[in-house]
Formats: structure tokens, C-alpha cells, sequence
């Protein structure tokens, strides 16, 4: 089980946080971007396997959305 | 038809060969060094990889075919799935895709000329609440009405199917009700890698193991072939079928998937004499239980939902999925966990499976297969060696496009949409 | 009760003021507290304990341990019993109920030994090569296969048992409690840490307690019982007995399951204390003790009952005083098995010979406990077969028969690296002792003693003592002096050394079949077969041959069979590698993990601040979610039909009252919160001004619908959204997402208020009425108060606020209070509407209500729906972006969709749920389906029967006769196609 660290709250266990995926996609303002390009933001993920952004939820405690780099191989959090 | 050095497997066969010891048993399959050039290399010996080479020798007559595989033959997805085969779906697509799978499965053993145990037992979904009787109903009605075999059992006749589930009202979600597929059931996971692999084999594929490919070549717009550990191999078409490597192959492309990798974990009890004889999915946990031949309760989970590419869950999925599974079945209680185990999953966008072709115009896909790829393999071999050989998709796989997500035309079976972690 | 004869009359740790009785296959049988189930059968001479899997083969007691593969047994019966229990691992207890397994009609003839003639015909994968033919047949052939399976039998009835969990955290945890263990744990403690201690065993000591060595002068087991008289004193160590660590997780949390109140047998205790406890132990260092586990040779009938790992045979005789044979041949490969020399003839036994596979013999000091007894050694010698069925009657030495009842073995040891291994560690292949051991790679975990290969009573207290004090320093950031413990004077210790080994995996040449894998029945020649079809890579070797898939998770068996296989492809044995080791170690209760998540309490309940009214005034619950809602309140005699029926007439005549507190409410603060709400909303926002709701519906990014419901500016920056019960925790975190992390600039707040307010739905052409009279304050007629209108007030002193929307198209007003009120807020309306005839409603009559007015809810907002299918087209926004408005533009959604319609019955049939729409009724298979049925009722407002459904280019048809069909039920039902707003369509009873 992920021991997460919430930038807020501090380390929790994973059970306290939802997921939210690749955190390296940015919502593109839609007027910006052709329509092909939007729902390459939607629908296309890079999928790394070894370091990868990602989206966390502290869904039962300060309910905050924040970012942490996890490796994909080793589930280990790294800088 | 068999060649190459190939025996028939058959209990005469098995009894002539108990005379001397089991000693001339040929090879499963051939151990050829890799050639330089292949028609066609599907990358992936997975079951889909190996049942796609089986078809392009079988049905298209192409065996200058190579499989590649990078580690052993059926040890990713195939041989750590709960091997269920059912084609229970809702959606015209699907269900078609799936049944006609499933028709294949029922012929598959004699065709491969190996037991792959098939045994249709049936797939009961239970239903614990009135939006799920109406979402069975209706996906019970698609089926029919799509020529699949489908039954509605009321709580009496769950308890009746299975006499050890917990019918009562006590618990926290009483069943209420239960979709039946008679046809529906299990097969043994690594028998269908190793069937397919010697069939394929006995029509002159090449099964290369340990060869992991680690870059592809282009010529213009082409793939030209594909590096490995051992060495370059040219290709006149190049097919992926790498499940939860989907991504990560397609880079070598330098494509982009609507697919992620996500953890499933798996696990069986020790193995008790006969206590269940249906696979049993419910609907208060995405969680799924059989008993395997052997007597192991074999129990199905849901992703830990995180993005992974490791073999391994953890625990609070596996709590949850006991805690269902002791919910149903209170006399399992004291049974005991023998070994747990996770499968990378292709998570696609839409649950849905990608079969088709890639812009390389000679680059073939075939992935996303979320949790179903086992009891797909049969079709998705047969559609997939179809499209290859063709250049164009089996009618069976013409909505099973990558560009349907840019189109709109999605197959979304649960309509979780665009994460692919709550399909 | 009968004797104990192969019972030593001194030593042992066992209690003889303390004898126990037990039965096993019904004959009762004496033992003593501090032995095993498995210790007591070899006290009582009883060697034949189980039968094999495949081919029902007779099979003794192996081990004395957890790798145990024959002795498995079948404790207790009814709704108690347990399958597959090891018999060396069970805590021997007074009143104990044992059965063998696997055997009919009885263990000592067992027809399904008939296999064992038929073997011939059933090599590894013979399942694959035949049963094909003809196809239908499989589930016959497969119906005895199934019953020859399996080992022994699950309970029948649930479990009458209790389960518990607890979390700890700790800075050292110590797997393990042998010599390593211990010095572990005290020189961690010494060091400032705090410390958990676990062992798998009733008591600590692990190989301590048959090694005949002294420990600074006292017996070894008497500095056991020191250091754990110690490390017990401590503050801030936790010693746990009868836990078994079996899996390390992410970031080193540590899963174990203990045996709680004394043993197996404690579930028949009646006081409902937990049967067993599941730690989950977050550990900063975690040192692993796990020790070593003997691996036996594979040799012509070496699964005969009487041939027994040597460490057991010692274990037997030290620990239990019990013999497990009067007259031994010892055979190995290695210095270890002499210990059985000196133990066996102190409990009264003799070793005839042994058989030592080295050319060059053995060491001095094991030389030297042979030549003391004067008991012979062959050197370079084998066993090439074994005399007896049953029972060993002599071991086949170069063609000789040495007559013997007890044949100990030893093939080397194999370190137990599973919890390495699942810490991602990697494993080397060390030639030096014929074994894998840990090569590093595994994080925040160390592992010392026995557990990396080293051998030796002093050196392995040595390394634990370190190991303990390096994870101390490291978790506390401080250097740290090695506690004495490091130092011990050890002398007789006859585990001080196993080399030099000579790697000795299997005999060849003898006859008969050669069991690498007890439990599975996996020969030599089975591996052989495996390798001549190909199945020579060890994952492959496991799955062909099923080596070590049995309960023991092949500890005697997986690196033996992948050395024989590495042997035969001509690798060498680490090139070839062994099989992943997966949690659990060994098997888990699923109870256990289970714990209190179960039956009633497998998920939350969660109960509207109204719930006790609903049930004292006779309502039929049923679960939405994790909710209960009031489905209907019958009256006398009425069946639900009637009940649903008369509730929802009674809202569209007089007036009704609904609890509708499960509706998801946020809260949602700040000055951009207007233009937030435009954003995650199609409909237009801005222009909405205090005091006022609007109906809103929200997409996905995908473009598809993901919630609707109503919102309402309280005033200023600060809005009241209600959400779909279902959605309300997704669209929570929707909201929080694009507040947080696409607009930040926003700032805005949001807040779940669902538990906070009750809400109730007052309805009906009188529902202003009554909403008046029970009004203490603010005035409610269509002027104060209009459709879509918010306005604050109080009822029965309680502060309420009033929403005029409707759900039902009758008049209508949501009334939220703070949820301690709602029961007084509650039963001030009905008092105030008894006299308009009040009544209150479920929420069947509530899904009747809504499908009359064509509004949607879950099932048609199921994922797959845009707005313009559900009729919204209008109401999205041109101008500006809103979540999921760009995915909208696709060639798809330009074709005919799947539309909302209605659907009337030709007739009184009723619409069955789930059909499906078909032009006609044919043949399953040849009828293509045009939409289906979303929601279905009887309308009695109507008198007809009703439904709502998705229907491809559905706005087209409205007029189109179809059927609405129901293979599942056989029903087939008429309809014609409508609008999907069956009641009131200009929407004016609302209003009004």
C-alpha cells in the first residue's frame, strides 16, 4: 500500500487519496487548439513505464488535487 | 493438418508413448533461430500474438511469419488471467465480436489438437440492486436478440445455481437476481499460449523467445523491421500485440495510444474438492470467482486504479475483493489465500478493444483489451490475421478502430468515458 | 488413552504435567501442551498421514515445519472445519479433531490409488494430449477430474467466527524469532527503535530449540527463553507469537496474520473473541530473519512414509522428545543431516549408517559426531531406492539394503528469500552452498542470519545483532554502538556449518518413480518430459508440470526442480533462475483478511437524518448506493403496486412529502464563482441573480453528459448546488479539479453539504398550502416565492431553506434544514398538510412521478448520452468554452443518435425493463435493435403504461409503432413511440 505524501497533510496511506492519471497533460483553451489537437488532450496518454506525473486526490482529508512524480515499474515516489 | 515434425496428441498417442517411457516426445513447439527477414513479425507471443500467427498460416496461408517474444511464450496477460470466456455484452460490436469468439472456443481444443479445457459452466452476474436488474435485463435482452444465450434467474433460482451464496437478507446488498450464460465458462489459461504456439509452429511460424524488440526501422513511411537483443529483423509488415506494453511499443512508432497500463490482481485459495460449479461476478465489488479443475478457488479483482507496470497488487484491493467474496460466500471464510499475483491491463478510453492499423501504412495494432483479452483470444487472432493479411479489417473488428475516439464512434459499454481506470 | 511409544521419557519442550488428547481418523491419541499435531503423530508412531494429489499415493510427515507438503490435514468438522491444515504447524490442544485427506474410502486404502497403476498414461500435460474427443464429453471427463481433485473439503456453512485488523507502525520490524531474530530485535531496541518482532511459531527460538549448543554456557533454548524474557520488558518492543508475516507491500507495509488465543481450535471458543488478527504494519526498516529451509534429494521412492528431512527428524527428537524412527540412515549431501546422529541416540534412537553423496565425506566436526556413535558413513554413496509401501523398510545403498524405519535426508537448505523477493530484491545463485540467496535490490529492508545462507549459531546472532543496530541508526539518524548480543560464546552448536556441499538434486538410475514436488506429485521424469516438449524455462516448468502450484508453494521442491531442469538444458542453475515468489508466504485465512468488511458491514451505511422516522412509520427500505431510502409507506393490506400507485395519484391531486436528503449538495464560495459555474456547466451562468435556481447539466470533458441538477445563487458569491444522489462524490471531485487546478484564478471553494442539510420535497397542487401554514416565518405565495425561486424562512423555529423547483412537474418545494431539524421540520409539515391530505411518498412513486414529466436520471444519464440527446440541445451555450463543450464537434454525433422518447403501451401490457425496441417481433437474431427501455412504470395518473428510452433518431419517430421486447421475460409488448413528457408538457401545474 502507497505511503502518499500529501504536500498539505504529509505522508498518508494510499486508502485516504483517489487518482486522477497523467498529470502532464494541460486543458489546452479550447479556441487555441484544432479540434483534432483537443481530443488528442482527451483521449492520448504517453503511459510511461518508469517516472510518470500524475494527478492525486486527498479524498478524505484536505481534499486537495495535487502533483507527484511516481515510477510506473516500482510504485516508488521519486523527485 | 500438422507438419513440421509435429505428433498428434490423442490417448492413443498418449498410451504408445507410456510404452517407452514418454521418452520421443518431439517438441511442443520449434526453437528456430530468428531469420532476417519475415513477411510478417508479430510482436507479442502472448495467446493474442501466438493465435494471430496461427490464423495468417491457417485461414491466409502466410507462414513466413515470425513471433517475438521477449521473455516466454503466454507470460504476460495469458497466463495470469482468471480465465473466464463468456460473451455477455451489451453493445452490437462487442457481443458479436465476443460470441464469435466464444464459437471458436467451442471448437478450438479439436482444432488445435490440444485439451485447452473448456468448460462451459456458465457465468452468473448477480444483481444487488434494482439499476442493476434493469442494466441486466437489458443487456440480457441485447443478447438474446443478438443470438447469444442468455437466462434471468430470480433469487430462487441463484440460490438453486448457487446452493453455498448468501441469498439471504442479511447482508449489506441482498442478491436480488442473476444473469445467466449457459455457454459462458473457463478454459485453462496456459494451454491456449501453448496450443496455439504448436499449431502455429507445425505450420512453419516462427516462435522466437527471448527476443525483445527494442526499436523499429522506418523506410519513408514504412516500418522497414524491428531491432532486438538479437539483432535486426525485416519485416513486410510489422502487427503489435503486446497488451499492457501497448504503449510503450507504439513509441517506437512514435505514437500515441488512448490506452493506460493499470495493475489487476488475480489470486487463488487452496484447492478443496468440488464447492463451485459456475463462475459467479457480482455486482457489489468488481469481483469474479470460479474454481479452477485442480479445486482452487480462482477470484478475479478490480485495478488497484493507478497507473502501473508492475506484476503486483495491493492490499486494499485485495481486502476488498475477499470482503465481497466472504459477503457471498460466508462458508469460504475459512478457506485460505494461497497465491495473489497482477497483469498489467491496456486500459483503453472507452473499455474497448483497438484492432486495425496504425498511419505506418504497414503497421498492424491490437490492444486495449482492458480485462478482457483472454476470452477474446481466439477472435482477435482471427480478426487480427484477417487485417493483416488483407489490409483491411474482418467486418467483426470494422468498429474497433484507433481513429473512432477522434470520430465519436465509441463502444463504451459501461460509459465511464475517457478513464480508462473505471471501465 | 493410548501410550506414547516412540515418546522419549526425558527433554523435549513440552509440558508432560500438561497431556492433551486428540484423534485423528477417529482413534484417540495423547500429547502434550507444547507439541504439534505433527509431533504427537510421530510420539505415537502413526507415519502414514495423507495421500498425494495425483496419485493418491501414501505419504508420511516430511517436515517439522511450514514447507510441510504431505501432512495435511482436515482439523475439526461442521461449520469449524478446516481444509488443508499442516500438521507441523498446528498447536496441538485438548480435544483436537483430526482427519486425513484426500483418500476414499480410507486413508490406508484409498481407491483412488488406482491413479498410481494408471501413472503411466498420466505424465505432466497428459490433460492437454487427450479428453478432446468427442467435444461434448469434457464436462463428464471434467466431472471426475474435478472430484479426484481438490485436497481436502471447505466448510458448508458460514463461518461462525470473528476476524480483526489492526494498524501499527513501528521503526524496526524483525521477521523471524530465531537466533538472528532475536539479537535483531535487542540490538534494534538498544539502539532507540521501536521494535515489532514477529514469529510464525507458537514459541520463539526457530532452530534454537533442537540445536544441542550452549549460548554463553546455558542451553540454547534457555537464552531463547532469556532474550524473550528481555525483549518482553521492553517498552518499546512488541513480541508477537503465532504471526506469520506473509507479503511486504508498497513503501514497507508488512501484512501478517496471527493466530489469536492459543491455537486452531481456539474458533471453538464460545466467548467470541476474534478468531485471528490481520496486522498491517507500516514499517520504517524491516529486518528479515526468516532462516533456512531443508530441501530433501529426489530419489526412487523418497516419498515414502519414514523418509524425513534430517532437520525434522532432530526437531522431532530435541524439541518433542519424540522419535520418528528407532533405527535411521541418514542420507545428504552436506554436514547438517549429522546432526541427527547425536539426537536421534539421545532420544533413544540409533543411525545404522550414513550415506554421504560427497566423495570427500564430511567435515571434521561432523565426522567426528558420526565416528563418537560409531556409525558407519558411505562416502560418494546414494540411495537408489527405498524398501517399503507404507512405511520405510530399508534404503537401497549401492545396490545393498540397509534395513532402517527412518530414512533422514538432506539435500541443502534453501534461504527463505520469499519476502525479499516480494520487496522487489534480487536473488543470486551461490555455488558454495547449492542455494539462492539475496543479492541486494530490495529497499529499506535487510536481510540477516540463515536467511542469506550463513550458517551457524554464532555467526547468525552476529549478523541479526548488526542487521538490528544498522536499522536503528538508520532510522533514527544516529550512529549507534552494536549491543553485546554481537558477541555470544557459542560451543557444541551442530548447525555450524553445511559445507562443503555437493549439489545433489536428483539419483539416477534407480527405478521408481523420484517426487521433486511431494504435494503435486511431480517426478524427475516429469521434469525430463517437460524439457523434451520444450517447457524448459521455469515458469514454463511450473505451469506444464504444476511444481510447487500445491500448498506449500513448493518450498522442498521449486529450486530443486529448476536446478534438475537447468541440469538438464545444459544452463547453469542461476542462469535458469526460479519461479517469482508472490504473497502470501504462506496461506492466509480469507476471514482474516476479510476482517469486519463482511455480510452486513461490507460497505457503509449511510441512513438519511430521517431514516428512524421512515421505519417507525412502516416504509419498505431498499438501498440506493450506499443508502437506504423509503421506497413506499403501505398501508393496511396494500401490496407495493397499490401502495406506489395511491402515493404518487395522491401528489398530482392533493399534496405529498418526499425525503430527497441522499441529493447531493455542495456548497460553492468565491468572486469567480458565477463564471466557474459557467465553465463546468453547458447553460448560462452569469446571468443568474440572488435568490434564484437554475437547472444545469454538467459534461465530461468527452463531451457526454456526467450529472444534472439544480443550483441556486444564496447571494453574492455564494452558491447551493444539488447533485444526482449517485454522482454526488464524483462530481465533488469534478468541481475540485477544474476549481484547483484549470482555474485557480477563480478561487473558488467548494464544500460538500450533503450530510449537512436534510432536504425534503413538498408536492402537489396544495403543497403551497401547506407549506404556509407550517411557515412560522416569510411568506411563500407565487410573488415571494415564484418557480425557480429561492427564498430563506422557518418552520417550527427551524431555519429552512426553500427552493420552487420540482422534480415531480407538480408544485413543488425543496425544503433543506440543517440536519438535526429535519425530523421536526418534517413532522411540522405533515401536521401542517394533515388537513389538505398529506401523505408521504417513496421513491417508487417518486420514479413514477419523474418518468410522467420525462425527467431524466440515472438511467438515462448512463455515460453514453450527450445533451442533445436528452433534448438539451438549446439549452448549451454558443458562446464561451465549457467543460466538454469542444468534444462535442465529432462526425459522429452528427448522425442519428440514440434520443429520449416516450414510449405508451398499445394495450395494459406492461413495458418490461431493459427491452429492448425492435420494428417487429421475429426471431431472436435476426431483429436489429433501434434503442432500448431506460425507465418503465404503470402510470396511474395515466392509467397506462409508460416508459422513457433511447431510440435511435428517436425525435423522428414520435408516432411510430414498435415493440418493446423482453426475451428474458417472453414478453413482447406493443408501443407507440412519444414525447417524452407524458403529463403537463407546457409545464404549468409548476408553475402555478
Amino acid at each position: 500500500m502507497l505511503l502518499i505524501k500529501c504536500p498539505h497533510c504529509g505522508a498518508r496511506a494510499q486508502t485516504e487519496f483517489s487518482y486522477g492519471g497523467d498529470a502532464t497533460r494541460e486543458r489546452p483553451a479550447p479556441a487555441a487548439v484544432t479540434a483534432e489537437e483537443w481530443l488528442d488532450y482527451v483521449y492520448l496518454r504517453d503511459n510511461p513505464r518508469g517516472p510518470h506525473l500524475e494527478w492525486w486526490h486527498h479524498a478524505a482529508g484536505c481534499r486537495r488535487w495535487f502533483k507527484l512524480r511516481r515510477d510506473t515499474a516500482t510504485h516508488k515516489f521519486v523527485p | 493438418m500438422l507438419l513440421l515434425g509435429a505428433v498428434r496428441y490423442s490417448l492413443y498417442t498418449l498410451a504408445k508413448n507410456a510404452v517407452t517411457g514418454h521418452r520421443h516426445w518431439p517438441p511442443a513447439w520449434r526453437q528456430p533461430e530468428p531469420k532476417k527477414k519475415y513477411a510478417v513479425v508479430v510482436i507479442g507471443g502472448g495467446g493474442h500474438g501466438l493465435a494471430t500467427a496461427y490464423y495468417l498460416a491457417r485461414n491466409h496461408g502466410l507462414r513466413d511469419v515470425a513471433v517475438l517474444e521477449k521473455s516466454h511464450l503466454g507470460g504476460g496477460n495469458t497466463g495470469r488471467n482468471t480465465t473466464i470466456v463468456r460473451s455477455n455484452y451489451l453493445l452490437d460490436a462487442n457481443a458479436k465480436f465476443y460470441e464469435h469468439s466464444l464459437k471458436l472456443w467451442e471448437k478450438l481444443s479439436r482444432d488445435l489438437n490440444f485439451n485447452l479445457m473448456f468448460s462451459q459452466r456458465g457465468v452468473l452476474n448477480l444483481a444487488h440492486s434494482d439499476p442493476q436488474l434493469d442494466e441486466f435485463a437489458r443487456r440480457g435482452n441485447a443478447m438474446r436478440l443478438n443470438g447469444i444465450d442468455a437466462v434471468f434467474l430470480d433469487r430462487a433460482g441463484v440460490q438453486a445455481k448457487v446452493p453455498l451464496l448468501d441469498c439471504s437478507p442479511r447482508t449489506r446488498f441482498p442478491v436480488m437476481g442473476g444473469l445467466l450464460q449457459p455457454r459462458a465458462g473457463t478454459a485453462r489459461h496456459d494451454s491456449v499460449a501453448w496450443g496455439y504456439a504448436r499449431a502455429a509452429s507445425a505450420r512453419g511460424v516462427d516462435l522466437i523467445e527471448n527476443c525483445e524488440v527494442t526499436a523499429m526501422r522506418r523506410a519513408g513511411n514504412r516500418i522497414s523491421g524491428v531491432d532486438t537483443n538479437r539483432g535486426f529483423i525485416q519485416a513486410g509488415k510489422v502487427a503489435i500485440a503486446v497488451a499492457g506494453n501497448s504503449s510503450r511499443v507504439a513509441a517506437m512508432a512514435g505514437l500515441r495510444l488512448p490506452i493506460e497500463s493499470h495493475v489487476l490482481q488475480a489470486m487463488v485459495s487452496e484447492p478443496v474438492k468440488p464447492m463451485l460449479d459456475t463462475v459467479v461476478t457480482s455486482g457489489i465489488a468488481h469481483m469474479y470467482i470460479s474454481q479452477s479443475d485442480k479445486g482452487e478457488l480462482v477470484f478475479g479483482g478490480d485495478l488497484d486504479g493507478y497507473n502501473s507496470y508492475a506484476q503486483r497488487g495491493n492490499l486494499p484491493v485485495l481486502e476488498r475483493i475477499i470482503q465481497a467474496a466472504v459477503t457471498l460466500f460466508p462458508a469460504i471464510s475459512r478457506m485460505r489465500l494461497l497465491r495473489t499475483w497482477g497483469g498489467v491491463m491496456d486500459m483503453s478510453m472507452d473499455g474497448s478493444p483497438i484492432i486495425g492499423k496504425l498511419p505506418p501504412p504497414n503497421l498492424y495494432f491490437n490492444g486495449g483489451w482492458c480485462y478482457g483479452g483472454f476470452k477474446a483470444t481466439p477472435a482477435s487472432g482471427w480478426c487480427f490475421a484477417h487485417t493483416i493479411a488483407n489490409d483491411a479489417p474482418h467486418p467483426l473488428n470494422e468498429a474497433f478502430t484507433l481513429s473512432r475516439f477522434q470520430r465519436g464512434f465509441l463502444i463504451d459499454e459501461k460509459g465511464a468515458g475517457a478513464t480508462p481506470g473505471a471501465h | 488413552m493410548s501410550a506414547q511409544p516412540f515418546r522419549a521419557p526425558n527433554g523435549g519442550r513440552i509440558d508432560r504435567r500438561r497431556p492433551l488428547r486428540f484423534t485423528f481418523d477417529g482413534v484417540e491419541y495423547g500429547g502434550f501442551h507444547g507439541d504439534t499435531l505433527a509431533s504427537a503423530l510421530v510420539a505415537n508412531g502413526v507415519n502414514l498421514v495423507g495421500r498425494s494429489f495425483k496419485y493418491h499415493r501414501p505419504r508420511g510427515i516430511l517436515s517439522a515445519g511450514v514447507e510441510e507438503p504431505n501432512a495435511l490435514v482436515q482439523l475439526g468438522a461442521g461449520a469449524r472445519t478446516e481444509p488443508n491444515i499442516r500438521a507441523t504447524q498446528v498447536e496441538l490442544a485438548d480435544g483436537l479433531v483430526a482427519h486425513s485427506q484426500n483418500r476414499w474410502p480410507s486413508l490406508r486404502f484409498d481407491a483412488g490409488a488406482v491413479n498410481g497403476f494408471f501413472s503411466p498414461l498420466l505424465p505432466a500435460g497428459f490433460y492437454n494430449k487427450t479428453f478432446k474427443w468427442p467435444p461434448a464429453w469434457w464436462l463428464g471427463y471434467e466431472f471426475f477430474i474435478r472430484r479426484m481433485a481438490g485436497l481436502g473439503r471447505a466448510p458448508a456453512a458460514a463461518d461462525p467466527d470473528s476476524y480483526t485488523r489492526r494498524f501499527a507502525h513501528c521503526d524496526v520490524l524483525v521477521v523471524g524469532g530465531g537466533a538472528a531474530g532475536l539479537a535483531a530485535a535487542r540490538a534494534a531496541a538498544h539502539g532507540g527503535a521501536k521494535v515489532f518482532l514477529l514469529e510464525q511459531d507458537f514459541c520463539f527460538g526457530g532452530a534454537l530449540l533442537a540445536n544441542g549448543a550452549e549460548i554463553n554456557g546455558a542451553a540454547a533454548a534457555d537464552w531463547v527463553d532469556g532474550e524473550v524474557d528481555f525483549l518482553n520488558g521492553e517498552a518499546g518492543v512488541t513480541l508477537l507469537a503465532r504471526t506469520t508475516a506473509f507479503g511486504v507491500y508498497d513503501d514497507n507495509l508488512i501484512c501478517a496474520g496471527q493466530k489469536l488465543g492459543g491455537g486452531e481450535l481456539s474458533g471453538a471458543d464460545k466467548t467470541k473473541k476474534p478468531r485471528q488478527r490481520l496486522w498491517w504494519i507500516r514499517a520504517r526498516r524491516v529486518v528479515l530473519c526468516s532462516g533456512a529451509l531443508e530441501r530433501p534429494p529426489a530419489f526412487p521412492g523418497n516419498d515414502t512414509p519414514g523418509v524425513m528431512l534430517a532437520g525434522a527428524a532432530v526437531t522431532y527428537a530435541r524439541r518433542f522428545a519424540a522419535l520418528a524412527g528407532e533405527n535411521a540412515v541418514v542420507f545428504t549431501n552436506n554436514d547438517s543431516a549429522y546432526a541427527a546422529i547425536p539426537a536421534l541416540h539421545e532420544a533413544g534412537g540409533t543411525v545404522a549408517m550414513v550415506v554421504d553423496s560427497r566423495e570427500g565425506g564430511a567435515g571434521a566436526f561432523a565426522a567426528a559426531l558420526a565416528e563418537q556413535r560409531g556409525v558407519t558413513v558411505r562416502r560418494g554413496a546414494v540411495v537408489t531406492a527405498v524398501r517399503g509401501g507404507r512405511r520405510v523398510r530399508g534404503a537401497v545403498v549401492d545396490g545393498t539394503a540397509v534395513d532402517c524405519d527412518l530414512l533422514c535426508v538432506s539435500g541443502g537448505w534453501n534461504p527463505t528469500v520469499h519476502l525479499f523477493s516480494q520487496a522487489q530484491g534480487r536473488l543470486r545463485y551461490d555455488d558454495g552452498i547449492a542455494a539462492f540467496v539475496p543479492a541486494g535490490g530490495a529497499d529499506n529492508l535487510t536481510v540477516a542470519g540463515a536467511a542469506t545462507g550463513e550458517f551457524g549459531t554464532a555467526r547468525c546472532i552476529a549478523a541479526g545483532a548488526h542487521a538490528g543496530t544498522a536499522a536503528a541508526a538508520a532510522v533514527r539518524g544516529v550512529r549507534v554502538t552494536v549491543h553485546d548480543v554481537a558477541t555470544v560464546t557459542v560451543t557444541g552448536d551442530l548447525c555450524a556449518s553445511m559445507e562443503p556441499i555437493a549439489a545433489l538434486w536428483t539419483v539416477d538410475g534407480g527405478r521408481g518413480k523420484a517426487f521433486v514436488d511431494f504435494q503435486n506429485d511431480v517426478t524427475a521424469a516429469d521434469i525430463a518430459l517437460a524439457h523434451r516438449e520444450g517447457y524448459s524455462k521455469v515458469e514454463h516448468l511450473k505451469r506444464y508440470t504444476t511444481l510447487g502450484m500445491g500448498t506449500d508453494q513448493g518450498r522442498t521442491s521449486g529450486v530443486t526442480g529448476a536446478a534438475i531442469m537447468a541440469g538438464l538444458c545444459g544452463r547453469t542453475v542461476g542462469a535458469g533462475g526460479v519461479t517469482t515468489f508472490r504473497p502470501p508466504f504462506t496461506a492466509v485465512t480469507l476471514g482474516a483478511i476479510a476482517g469486519t468488511g463482511r455480510g452486513a458491514d461490507f460497505m457503509p451505511l449511510r441512513r438519511s437524518p430521517l431514516h428512524d422516522w421512515h421505519v417507525n412509520n412502516g416504509a419498505v427500505m431498499i438501498n440506493v448506493d450506499l443508502w437506504q431510502r423509503a421506497r413506499f409507506y403501505p398501508r393496511d393490506g396494500e401490496t407495493m403496486m397499490q401502495a406506489v400507485n395511491r402515493e404518487a395519484r395522491h401528489v398530482r391531486e392533493k399534496v405529498g412529502l418526499v425525503d430527497v436528503s441522499t441529493l447531493g449538495k455542495i456548497c460553492i464560495h468565491g468572486r469567480g464563482a458565477g463564471v466557474f459555474l459557467e465553465r463546468v456547466y453547458i447553460n448560462k451562468w452569469t446571468t443568474l441573480r440572488a435568490g434564484r435556481c437554475r437547472y444545469g447539466l454538467m459534461l465530461r470533458e468527452d463531451g457526454f453528459v456526467l450529472d444534472d441538477g439544480t443550483t441556486t445563487r444564496i447571494g453574492g458569491g455564494e452558491y447551493y448546488m444539488t447533485t444526482t444522489t449517485a454522482r454526488a462524490a464524483e462530481v465533488l471531485a469534478h468541481l475540485e479539479f477544474y476549481a484547483q487546478t484549470v482555474w485557480p484564478e477563480l478561487q473558488v471553494h467548494l464544500a460538500s453539504v450533503t450530510d449537512q442539510w436534510a432536504a425534503l420535497a413538498l408536492a402537489g397542487p396544495l403543497a403551497r398550502e401547506v407549506l404556509a401554514a407550517a411557515a412560522d416565518a416569510g411568506a411563500v405565495d407565487n410573488n415571494a416565492l415564484p418557480f425557480m425561486g429561492y427564498a430563506e424562512a422557518a418552520v417550527d423555529g427551524c431555519p429552512v431553506r426553500l427552493f420552487r423547483i420540482t422534480f415531480s412537474g407538480e408544485r413543488a418545494y425543496e425544503v433543506h434544514t440543517p440536519a438535526g431539524h429535519a425530523e421536526a421540520v418534517w413532522s411540522r409539515l405533515l401536521a401542517a398538510g394533515a388537513g389538505f391530505g398529506i401523505a408521504p411518498y417513496g421513491t417508487e412513486a417518486m420514479n413514477v412521478l419523474r418518468i410522467e414529466k420525462g425527467h431524466v436520471t440515472g438511467a438515462e444519464l448512463d455515460g453514453t448520452t450527450l445533451a442533445a440527446d436528452l433534448g438539451f440541445a438549446a439549452m448549451q451555450k454558443t458562446d464561451g468554452d465549457f467543460v466538454g463543450k469542444r468534444s462535442l464537434e465529432r462526425p459522429a454525433f452528427a448522425e442519428p443518435r440514440m434520443e429520449l422518447v416516450g414510449l405508451v403501451a398499445d394495450g395494459k401490457k406492461p413495458i418490461a425493463r431493459g427491452a429492448q425496441l425492435i420494428d417487429r417481433p421475429g426471431r431472436p437474431a435476426q431483429a436489429a435493435m433501434a434503442g432500448h427501455v431506460t425507465s418503465a412504470c404503470y402510470s396511474p395518473n395515466l392509467n397506462k403504461e409508460i416508459a422513457l428510452a433511447l431510440l435511435r433518431g428517436g425525435r423522428g419517430l414520435h408516432g411510430k409503432k414498435m415493440f418493446a421486447a423482453s426475451p428474458l421475460s417472453g414478453a413482447s409488448t406493443p408501443v407507440t413511440v412519444t414525447a417524452p413528457v407524458f403529463i403537463d408538457p407546457q409545464g404549468a401545474r409548476a408553475r402555478g
